[in-house]
């Protein structure tokens, strides 16, 4: 186990020994270890690295250093800049877990449970690599979360940038119970006025966040950007069928119970995300 | 012998830790609460809650070896061939024990013997042990098991117990492990109204926090001692020796840190490899398991589906129940004809039904083993008839608590067994109390407070979409063994110049077992200073911590043997005096005499002193139920009733208990604090029967076997738990007539729970755990 003070560091520790893995939080990684499914030669411990504990402003926009803990995420100053993502950390499990887990371990665990994930999607973040030698390279959060870019050897996240709207936004999760649980769906939605659009990523239903790109599209053609910003509880209603018909597919003749509920649950939790974010 | 001299030294600290902790709070200067009905500390509350509690996984002795276990990746399988050489020859492995290593008897059980000790020509379950190994490093003996090479030829799981009685055989001893017919009264008799309901109960699992763990120690005369967490250790000790092949004096089983068990724990066929590996090669052997180990080892609550059918009269009295009742025993028998029991025989619940015609088996498949968890049995029954009391209800117009008063049983009724209730049944009272108990406020009604929503604080549920749900459960349970098990336990009590022992092998699991045995002591004998010594299969056995009987049997035995303790104290004052001792009373740490003549203090009567006696305590006997499930099988009956209050988003399905309000018969309070935080905690394990708890199991193999995915109740998801009223009717035949306080509310907590949430929604709500998609209901029904 190493411990660098800082990216550069670490990112070497990477390429020295290949075969060692990062660990920010730990809250999955040693989970894994300790079920005996892993047994890595060696770790790189990122907890020491004080330059990706905050985050600052950049034209719009806010990096965000990928270890921030879902605790201090959860902050009143964090909320009022990025209200979603502040709440998805909030309801991202029992404190112990939040005060460990980081913004960057669950983009790199890439559960379909993360609850950071829909946010991120919905929010376009833009994930800043770091590389061997200081190489830097920028790629769409929901690239690696399809698995159209990967993290290369020796590669760690460092940012994630995302843009600042000042509009409201919204996370909202189905579980099994009233305590920390892991999400059943998720949706992370968020308003973004200069662009007059409404973004919104459904999660855990499917291995990564989806967009109803169609559904976002349609409904903030409706919207009345300019004065109230206000929907009739019918474009709400037909909104959270339409994110729903489009995350949740049939899978076959008679459509599964299951999927019904789910699609039912994905409906309903579009339509109050969309109802919250429009009258707060 | 050094393991030797170190195992002795282990159980050093833990009696230490448990006589240290009990003494403290008495050395205090303040009046310390003693005897019986006050809230006496338990001795060890300091301990575990400073973390310095030695619990089974911390045992440790010079030079021991740790132990894994290989257990079956498939459901059913047939094995062709095992080889361990690969295993062998791994630096670090001492030993690889398999079914051939095996000295004594091959297979074992808690009633019947039809588990082997390591699966040799078939695995039944997922997770089933098939060899262990012994090794320096505890990642060594795991990576040497995972070394072990078995051949499986794969065959078909039998999942669904319904398809149980037609498919092959799973176990020579055929898929049948139980069948009770219960005929009572006359089956052409009918009712004006017939409700019908077909209700499927989950597979909850003990989940004990602390998984199990155990040290074995080999004697130097070849036997063995294993320290385990055991709940029942004279039958461990038993099947252990069987097994080994040794005469039961050679191995002894020491209990030492049990995390608080609801269950049985500590699995013979965890400690079975252990002996096994200890003998084998003549050091110390650690076994930890992995809480993944642990969901597939140890046993679970009987997934049951059952089928109902219901007549009442016109005003709601009930004529006639008829039922089948299907429990899923796993692969082997285990305690399950005993749940079946007493499925069968509560399969009409606390009512008084003039004609009953229960069928019941208990069948094996390929799915995870079920056992005794407490409430096994009536559990399951409860949600399925008071889901039928909500039907007829329903059906008739009439307010369900108001049915279910029309039909409750009192002292003097007769079950459906032909057993007439002999001991106190305040049915109706309880269910009066939780009834007329205000009812929590509505959320409009109290704007100030921030009002908890299903799915959680800042969570997705929306006032708008949520109705509240009232219901009510009521439940019965029996208590000891049932069917003509020999009820015994023996207590020794010691007072050397004041200062009391107890010896007793009754196992506190966390119920209070040894606290109870202090304010026995105390409330007889007048002394202060009482600890409980640690229990081993050395003392005269006890019996298995379960069905509140040490409360019953050890606690009568203790009693006893106080008393005759005070008896050889007192005599010798009495002939003096010229009186029986029976005119003398111990009061407040003095002794005085009738007239006030005579007085003395305790400590001054008994200093110098060393007074010993032994009792024991045998309930009267019972009867197996016949072949029309008729008998008088049950030694007594404990009693609950709760209101349930829940909030449902009905259009994501989520629930959030309010709150439930609890009335129970409980025959004396003997540690107010104590019973309330046994109610509390039934109460919350029944929420998680009712809402969340459920291992699931794909085509018999365990899915998420991780407190992850096993989702249990949160603080957030524990209602608050209103105890309404505690009837104090003392049962005449128990010993200070005391009944068993936990398992009734694991009973009927979940048929509360089902019952408010059909209110809620107008949905059926006939499976446990509720699943969301069941709680859906739309906004105008």
């Amino acid at each position: 186990m190493t411990l660098p003070a800082s990216l550069d560091e670490a990112v070497a520790a990477l390429a020295a020994m290949p075969a060692a893995v990062p660990v920010a939080g730990g809250t999955d990684l040693m989970a894994s270890v300790n079920a005996g499914l892993l047994r890595p030669a060696a770790l790189v411990g990122l907890g020491r690295i004080n330059e990706i504990r905050g985050w600052q402003y950049q034209d719009g926009h806010a990096l965000l250093g990928a270890g921030l803990t879902h605790a201090r995420m959860g902050r009143p100053d964090f909320a009022a800049l990025i209200p979603a993502l502040a709440a998805a950390a909030r309801a991202a499990g029992p404190p112990q877990i939040r005060n460990a887990g980081t913004l960057g371990g669950n983009i790199a665990t890439a559960a379909p449970t993360g609850d950071a994930l829909p946010v991120l999607a919905a929010l376009e973040a833009v994930l800043v690599i770091h590389g061997p030698g200081g190489s830097r390279r920028e790629i769409p959060v929901s690239y690696l979360l399809a698995g159209r870019e990967m993290l290369r050897p020796g590669e760690l996240i460092g940012f994630v940038r995302v843009p600042l709207l000042h509009a409201p936004q919204v996370f909202l999760k189905a579980t099994g119970r009233t305590g920390p649980g892991r999400a059943v769906a998720s949706v992370g939605l968020v308003l973004d006025p200069a662009r007059r659009g409404v973004r919104c990523a459904i999660g855990a239903v499917a291995p990564m966040p989806l967009r109803p790109l169609e559904a976002e599209q349609w409904v903030a053609s409706l919207i009345d950007w300019d004065g109230g910003r206000t929907l009739a509880p019918e474009a709400l209603e037909a909104f959270g069928e339409y994110v729903a018909a489009a995350c949740v597919p049939d899978q076959g003749e008679p459509v599964a119970p299951g999927v019904l509920h789910l699609r039912r649950t994905v409906a309903v939790l579009a339509r109050r995300a969309l109802g919250r974010a429009l009258s707060s | 012998m050094s393991g030797h001299d170190a195992a002795t030294a282990t159980t050093t600290v833990s009696i230490s830790a448990g006589a240290s902790a009990a003494a403290a709070p008495e050395a205090g200067e303040q009046e310390v609460p003693r005897g019986i009905g006050a809230s006496v500390p338990a001795a060890d509350t300091r301990a575990k809650s400073e973390g310095t509690f030695p619990y089974a996984a911390d045992l440790w002795a010079e030079g021991l070896l740790w132990a894994a276990v290989l257990r079956s990746p498939h459901a059913h399988a047939r094995i062709l061939s095992i080889d361990t050489s690969a295993a062998a020859a791994m630096p670090g492995v001492r030993a690889v024990v398999t079914h051939a290593d095996v000295p004594g008897a091959t297979t074992h059980g808690r009633r019947i013997a039809d588990r082997p000790v390591f699966a040799h020509d078939v695995v039944r379950h997922h997770g089933e042990p098939i060899a262990a190994v012994a090794a320096d490093h505890p990642d060594t003996a795991r990576l040497a098991a995972a070394a072990i090479a078995v051949e499986y030829e794969l065959l078909e799981a039998v999942t669904d117990p319904e398809q149980s009685f037609g498919a092959p055989a799973l176990h020579p001893d055929g898929n049948l492990i139980r069948h009770i017919p219960l005929r009572y009264g006359d089956p052409e008799a009918t009712g004006e109204v017939v409700v019908e309901g077909l209700y499927r109960i989950g597979r909850q699992d003990p989940a004990p926090i602390g998984a199990e763990a155990g040290l074995a120690v080999p004697r130097p005369d070849g036997g063995v001692e294993i320290y385990t967490a055991s709940t029942d250790p004279h039958l461990d000790r038993d099947l252990a020796a069987a097994c080994f092949g040794l005469e039961p004096d050679r191995v002894r089983v020491v209990v030492t840190g049990v995390p608080g068990a609801t269950a049985d724990r500590e699995d013979a066929a965890f400690q079975l490899p252990l002996g096994l590996l200890a003998l084998r090669t003549g050091y110390p052997v650690k076994l930890a398991a992995t809480r993944e180990e642990s969901f597939l080892g140890h046993t679970h609550r009987h997934p049951t589906l059952l089928r109902y059918r219901h007549h009442a009269d016109a005003e709601g009295r009930l004529v006639k129940v008829e039922a089948q009742i299907l429990m899923d025993a796993g692969a082997y028998a285990d305690s399950s004809s005993e749940s079946l029991a007493a499925a069968v025989a509560f399969a009409c619940g606390p009512y008084v039904v003039p004609h009953a015609f229960v069928e019941g088996w208990a069948v094996r498949t390929n799915n995870p083993p079920s056992g005794h968890v407490r409430g096994e049995g009536a559990m399951q029954v409860c949600a399925a008839y008071e889901g039928q009391m909500d039907k007829l209800a329903a059906a008739l117009g009439i307010d369900g608590a108001e049915l279910r008063l029309r039909n409750v049983l009192a002292t003097g009724d007769l079950l459906p067994t032909g057993q007439t209730v002999t001991c106190p049944a305040p049915v109706a009272e309880l269910l009066r109390a939780v009834r007329d108990f205000e009812l929590p406020s509505l959320p409009k009604d109290t704007p100030e407070e921030e009002w908890l929503l299903p799915g959680g604080p800042e969570g997705a549920g929306e006032p708008g979409a949520v109705r509240r749900g009232v219901g009510y459960g009521v439940g019965m349970v029996h208590m000891l063994g049932a069917e003509g098990t020999d009820e015994v336990s023996t207590a020794t009590v010691k007072v050397v110049d004041g200062a009391a022992t107890v010896i007793c092998a009754a196992v506190d699991t966390g119920q209070g077992f040894s606290t109870l045995a202090r304010q026995i002591v105390q409330e007889v004998l007048g002394v202060d200073e009482v600890v409980t010594a640690p229990v081993d299969t050395d003392q005269p056995p006890a019996g298995p911590a379960a069905h509140g009987r040490h409360t019953w049997v050890s606690g009568g035995a203790v009693e006893r043997a106080a008393k005759m303790v005070r008896t050889q104290l007192l005599q010798p004052m009495a002939h003096k005096l010229g009186m029986s001792t029976e005119l003398l009373q111990i009061q407040d740490g003095r002794i005085t005499s009738y007239d006030g003549a005579f007085s003395t203090t305790v400590a001054e009567a008994m200093a110098g002193k060393e007074l010993w006696a032994t009792a024991q305590c045998r309930p009267h006997p019972t009867e197996p139920l016949d072949g029309d499930g008729q008998g008088d099988a049950f030694v007594g009956l404990a009693f609950c009733a709760i209101r349930a209050v829940v909030d449902v988003d009905i259009e994501l399905g989520s629930v959030r208990v309010v709150e439930l309000a609890v009335a129970q018969d409980v025959g004396r309070i003997l540690n107010p604090r104590q019973l309330e935080a046994r109610i509390e905690a039934g109460v919350t394990q029944g929420v998680g029967a009712a809402l969340s708890e459920n291992l699931r199991s794909v085509s018999g193999l365990v899915r998420h076997p991780d407190l992850t995915g096993y989702a249990l109740p949160t603080s957030l998801d524990a209602p608050v738990v209103r105890i309404v009223k505690l009837v104090e009717e003392r049962d005449v035949v128990a010993p200070f007539g005391a009944k068993a306080a936990s398992a009734i509310p694991v009973v009927t907590a979940p048929a509360a729970v089902a019952s408010a949430v059909r209110a809620a929604t107008g949905r059926p709500v006939n499976r446990l755990p509720i699943r969301p998609s069941a709680a859906v209901a739309t906004p105008n029904s």
